[in-house]
């Protein structure tokens, strides 16, 4: 190929129309190349445009937008003046998507084999035979395991990391010019995260394909990108060869998205008196399950012999990848779930199995928060009523009183009190969670149960959060119990750490040593797959012989 | 009860931004209204007694004297179809609120306490509603006699089970929600969770369910007194009204049409109103 650019976009604008009419432009005039064979990535955080970019690259925005301006070249196809009958023969054989949820864009009730062909099959591109070696082939590229016959399998019986590299074989079926990735590792562990990111990676330098990556994690874009486009609020920031952004960026955005990067480490708060000898929360030897009960013990097991101790003022992290029970740990302490063994101590005195065994005290005390802000929020009440339940509830406040206290707890979150007035569907993400943690304040409780609170935030919200979290400590003397799969938010504020395997606690540390002191084989696999901000990491992790016999054995 | 209250503030102000409706909304809303006055002042509007002969002309015409004509006895169809009013609506929206706030207070318990209750209860009354609902009011009506609490605890009785269901599916999905967990951790009761958490979640469809059970039990009222099950004679609601008149109807005879047309002004009028409920009130969980 001799063609400069590949792939061109030249000052692209979409606009959309809102629901009370009014038109706003949400792309202002981005443009980039993809040169061939390489992959350029869209980097921002969510709502800067970057995957409206994407979609817009086949031709299709999301309902309610559309292209308003600009040109978008693929090859010799000109993107923007194509029909809808064209458009439909453009996807799939040149430009294709790989989204963000494997999971939810496979359809659950037929085979893996017939929905990765299904391109061939609709554009008509070869024999049924033909298209079935090719995927046989794709799969093997890609690291899959069973090749052969993993096409005979219906998508719950593969993993989620499994499912996203089958998704880039549906891409890669129809020999597109172009393959775009919708955030392809975001929903995955750190664990997984690297298997998908070698293969992608190795499919693409093999096949010569440029490529467009969306994400909002700089550390994976250092390893798949060729060249970095730093996006907000729809415009273009700065972009440049990877190595330039990554060591010498010139725009002050990318400098700060930079920034969050860098391990903030947690001093431990100074405590008066002797903390050391009065543990907040013990919990021995915890087993906890789901299901129906068979010979007192539950269907499904999860946590297995679960101990620990959380001393006042300290921050217990818990990590471990998605199914390890973090999260039923968190639900089994908050007395959601009722362990069927073991038990807890708050302040040497014993917990009630579930929320109706303990006293109002004892729930006063401990608070929860959660992953997913708008979930935790009742969206038909104003923010006044969800913060003055439980200054009613357990202070018995009345009147104006509450309402100074409202006030008053919400500054403490940094938000206007004017907020107050609102419903939560009115707030964004990040505010949300702001209410969601001043909800926990009202209690004025002494421990806060904070199950993955920052994984669906964006990396600086997600920052703001945490400085928060530590600001809150220091005033209010708290105890966080902080559950999370990304280790550096963990590093950020625990004190100490406990690692998860499969429902049991397979090692505790001291955070801040955590690289250095971990001995059992799995927090080492944890602490080395954590994407380092650098082009080559991705290659030494490979080539470090311990590292590839941990992920053999899994 | 503010949700309540905000609904009723909907009436007053309907331009009032957040409530505003369109005007298909305003229509059917409009006829409602106008029905529910005719309900309730019907009888000194009349111009004649609703039970007297009036006229020796029976399945008269529309003249000045009698506006919708003369029925099969030569009474006056005009003041029949005011009276019948307060007997279809009246009997109607009685049962319709008894059958939904049965259900969806059953509903909601269900949905919260979860376990035996549930499963008895939903499995008691999903056998009640295998029962066809004609022939539940034939047998209720053999049995102890046609009078208007019997038939309007009849018909509460055939919606009830419906509503309980609707309900139930939609309290269990929000029950799911986080802020469901953080009320319970927080040590709430189990009325409170019911009142404040839930029912404000499913306001907004269970009032759409609500109007389109009012329709289907005028709908059922006057297929009972079509089949003279309903209310006895000399009183008699819009679908007795046509089953009196129905031999005029070969002749296009006004007595039998008018009556029809109010049967049909009043569900499609509800339905009407349904569809357009005011966005506050009918995506109140979004």
């Amino acid at each position: 190929m001799s063609k400069q650019s590949h792939v061109s976009v030249k000052d692209l604008h979409v606009g959309a129309e809102t629901d009370s009419g009014r038109s706003v432009e949400i792309i202002k005039g981005v443009s980039f190349d993809v040169p061939p064979g390489e992959i350029v990535s869209l980097i921002g955080e969510s709502g800067s445009g970057k995957t409206t970019i994407a979609l817009s690259l086949m031709g299709h925005t999301r309902t309610g937008c559309f292209i308003s301006g600009g040109e978008i070249r693929v090859g010799d196809n000109d993107v923007t003046s194509m029909g809808e009958r064209r458009l439909s023969t453009f996807r799939g054989t040149e430009v294709a998507y790989v989204p963000q949820s494997a999971a939810a864009s496979f359809n659950p009730s037929k085979r893996i084999m017939d929905q990765v062909i299904e391109i061939t099959v609709i554009h008509k591109l070869m024999s049924r035979s033909d298209a079935e070696t090719k995927a046989v082939e794709l799969f093997r590229s890609l690291g899959l395991p069973n090749p052969e016959t993993i096409g005979t399998r219906y998508p719950h019986q593969v993993s989620g990391g499994q499912l996203q590299r089958l998704s880039a074989a549906m891409a890669l079926i129809g020999d597109p010019e172009l393959i775009i990735f919708d955030e392809p590792t975001t929903a995955l562990d750190v664990t997984t995260q690297i298997e998908v990111l070698r293969a992608f990676k190795s499919v693409m330098a093999e096949k010569r394909i440029s490529g467009v990556y969306v994400s909002h994690d700089l550390a994976v874009v250092a390893q798949v990108a060729d060249r970095i486009v730093v996006l907000r609020d729809g415009e273009v920031q700065e972009q440049g060869k990877v190595d330039q952004i990554l060591y010498t960026p010139t725009h002050q955005y990318t400098k700060d998205l930079l920034a969050a990067f860098e391990p903030v480490p947690h001093a431990a708060l100074e405590i008066p008196g002797d903390a050391e000898k009065d543990p907040l929360l013990e919990v021995h030897n915890l087993y906890a399950g789901y299901g129906p009960m068979k010979d007192g013990e539950p269907v499904a097991k999860i946590l297995k012999d679960v101990s620990f101790t959380l001393k006042r003022g300290r921050n217990l992290g818990v990590i471990g990848e998605s199914g390890s029970g973090k999260s039923t740990l968190a639900r089994a302490v908050a007395g959601i779930l009722r362990p069927y063994k073991g038990y807890a101590l708050f302040h040497g005195e014993e917990l009630g199995a579930g929320v109706q065994n303990r006293t109002k005290k004892q729930l006063q005390k401990s608070q929860i928060v959660f992953q997913l802000a708008d979930t935790a929020l009742n969206p038909s009440h104003s923010i006044q009523s969800i913060l003055a339940r439980p200054l009613a509830f357990y202070h018995e406040m009345r009147g104006a009183q509450k309402e100074k206290r409202v006030i008053e707890l919400l500054d403490m979150v940094h938000l206007p009190s004017s907020i107050r007035h609102r419903l939560p569907g009115e707030l964004s993400g990040g505010q949300k969670q702001r209410i969601n943690l001043a909800r926990a304040l009202a209690a004025e409780p002494e421990l806060i149960l904070c199950d993955e609170i920052t994984s669906a935030l964006d990396t600086v919200v997600a920052a703001a959060i945490l400085d928060l979290l530590k600001e809150l400590q220091h005033d209010l003397n708290l105890s966080y119990l902080f559950i999370s799969h990304d280790l550096s938010t963990v590093e950020a504020i625990c004190d100490d750490v406990l690692v998860m395997l499969k429902g049991e606690v397979v090692e505790a540390l001291p955070a801040n040593e955590m690289s250095r002191k971990a001995k059992h084989p799995y927090s080492r696999l944890l602490i080395s797959s954590i994407p380092q901000l650098d082009t080559g990491w991705l290659e030494r992790v490979d080539a470090d012989p311990v590292f590839a016999e941990q992920m053999a054995n899994r | 009860m503010k949700s309540v209250l905000s609904f009723f503030s909907a009436f007053s102000a309907p331009q009032n931004t957040g409530y505003s409706f369109n005007l298909v909304g305003r229509v059917g809303l409009v006829i409602i209204l106008f029905w529910m006055t005719v309900a309730v002042f019907g009888t000194w509007l009349a111009p004649y007694p609703p039970g007297e002969i009036v006229d020796w002309d029976y399945l008269g015409p529309v003249t000045s004297k009698f506006w919708l004509g003369t029925d099969y006895l030569g009474r006056d169809m005009f003041s029949r179809i005011l009276l019948g009013a307060r007997y279809t609506v009246g009997i109607a929206l009685a049962a319709v609120v008894l059958a939904c706030s049965l259900g969806i207070v059953l509903g909601m318990i269900a949905a919260v306490v979860g376990g035996w209750f549930d499963i008895i209860l939903s499995r008691l009354l999903d056998a009640f509603n295998g029962i066809p609902s004609l022939l539940f009011g034939l047998v209720v009506v053999a049995g102890v006699g046609s009078s208007i609490p019997v038939l309007i605890l009849t018909l509460t009785a055939i919606y009830m089970p419906g509503s309980y269901r609707f309900a139930r599916a939609l309290a269990v999905n929000v029950n799911t929600m986080d802020f469901i967990t953080v009320a319970r951790v927080r040590g709430e009761s189990t009325p409170y969770l019911i009142v404040r958490e839930i029912f404000p979640n499913i306001l907004g469809p269970v009032l759409a369910d609500m109007g389109l059970r009012f329709v289907f039990i005028v709908l059922v009222l006057s297929g009972l007194s079509f089949l003279g099950l309903g209310v006895q004679p000399p009183n008699a609601d819009w679908g007795a009204l046509v089953r009196e008149n129905i031999e005029g109807l070969s002749f296009g005879a006004p007595a039998v049409v008018f009556p029809s047309i109010a049967i049909a002004s009043l569900t499609i009028s509800v339905n009407m109103f349904i569809d357009n409920l005011p966005k506050k009130i009918r995506d109140r969980s979004e």
